[in-house]
């Protein structure tokens, strides 16, 4: 598995790209290895679907790299929801 | 961890030895295809890892596909799974679990099944529900605990407690 670190840069402009992302922030929790990452998507593509939905549509933009990597962790939420979280 | 456990005491851990021995299933295919399945890094899945991950799911109501055993879990994901569904009541005589790490086929075969890129995988009666992080999202906003009881897999006891208070 050595070698397939994965930099949170990409994670990060994946997630931005193909879900449309209004905020994303990928923590590196590998402790440096590149191999275990907790993320936070905001996108309105979330809208109307359930948390089921919303992993399937994270987990099929970043199919390659979690494939690649250990542990891969996600919160995912609506514009309108992350602002109400900020909020509180 | 402790106050999961506690909350059953002998009874859950019992049911969970018994439930883990339905593992036996995966160690009974040929070593042959599992050494096929790993040089050639297949991602597909063979007809023999479908009908015993079928059978895998139909064997007991609530079924959970993990890292490591109930009572060592070897991943702090299927660790903190464990601990919700030990949280939430789950009847132990309901449950079962798979030990992905003791078969390959399975451990690859389940992601494909599932088109689930993690483990560990949450099934109640045949139908996936998600990995941790949906679990850890459904126990919290209340959603988990309204599912398994609708799916009528809770402890009996621990329901009659829950309506005298």
């Amino acid at each position: 598995m050595s070698g397939s670190g994965i930099a949170s840069s990409h994670i990060e402009a994946v997630i931005r790209e193909r879900l449309n992302s209004t905020h994303v922030q990928v923590d590196d929790i590998s402790g440096g290895c590149g191999q275990a990452f907790e993320v936070i998507v905001v996108s309105p593509l979330f809208t109307g679907k359930n948390v089921l939905m919303r992993h399937r549509l994270v987990n099929a933009a970043l199919k390659e790299e979690i494939s690649a990597i250990h542990a891969f962790t996600q919160k995912d939420y609506t514009p309108e929801e992350w602002e109400k979280k900020q909020q509180q | 961890m402790s106050f999961a456990r506690s909350l059953f005491g002998t009874t859950r851990t019992r049911a969970y030895v018994g439930a883990t021995t339905v593992r036996a299933t995966f160690s009974n295919r040929t070593p042959l295809s599992f050494r096929i399945l790993q040089a050639h890094q297949a991602r597909y899945l063979t007809e023999h890892a479908r009908s015993a991950i079928d059978n895998a799911i139909k064997s007991s109501s609530v079924v959970l596909f993990m890292k490591g055993t109930p009572e060592f879990p070897q991943c702090g994901f299927s660790r903190a799974t464990i601990q919700i569904l030990g949280l939430q009541g789950v009847d132990p005589e309901k449950f079962s679990a798979f030990n992905v790490l003791e078969d390959n086929e399975l451990r690859q075969g389940i992601k494909e099944y599932s088109n689930w890129p993690t483990i560990p995988q949450l099934y109640v009666n045949g139908e996936f529900i998600g990995g941790c992080d949906i679990l850890i999202a459904m126990h919290q906003s209340g959603e988990l605990a309204e599912l398994l009881e609708k799916a009528n897999v809770l402890v009996p006891e621990l329901v009659e407690n829950a309506e005298t208070k």
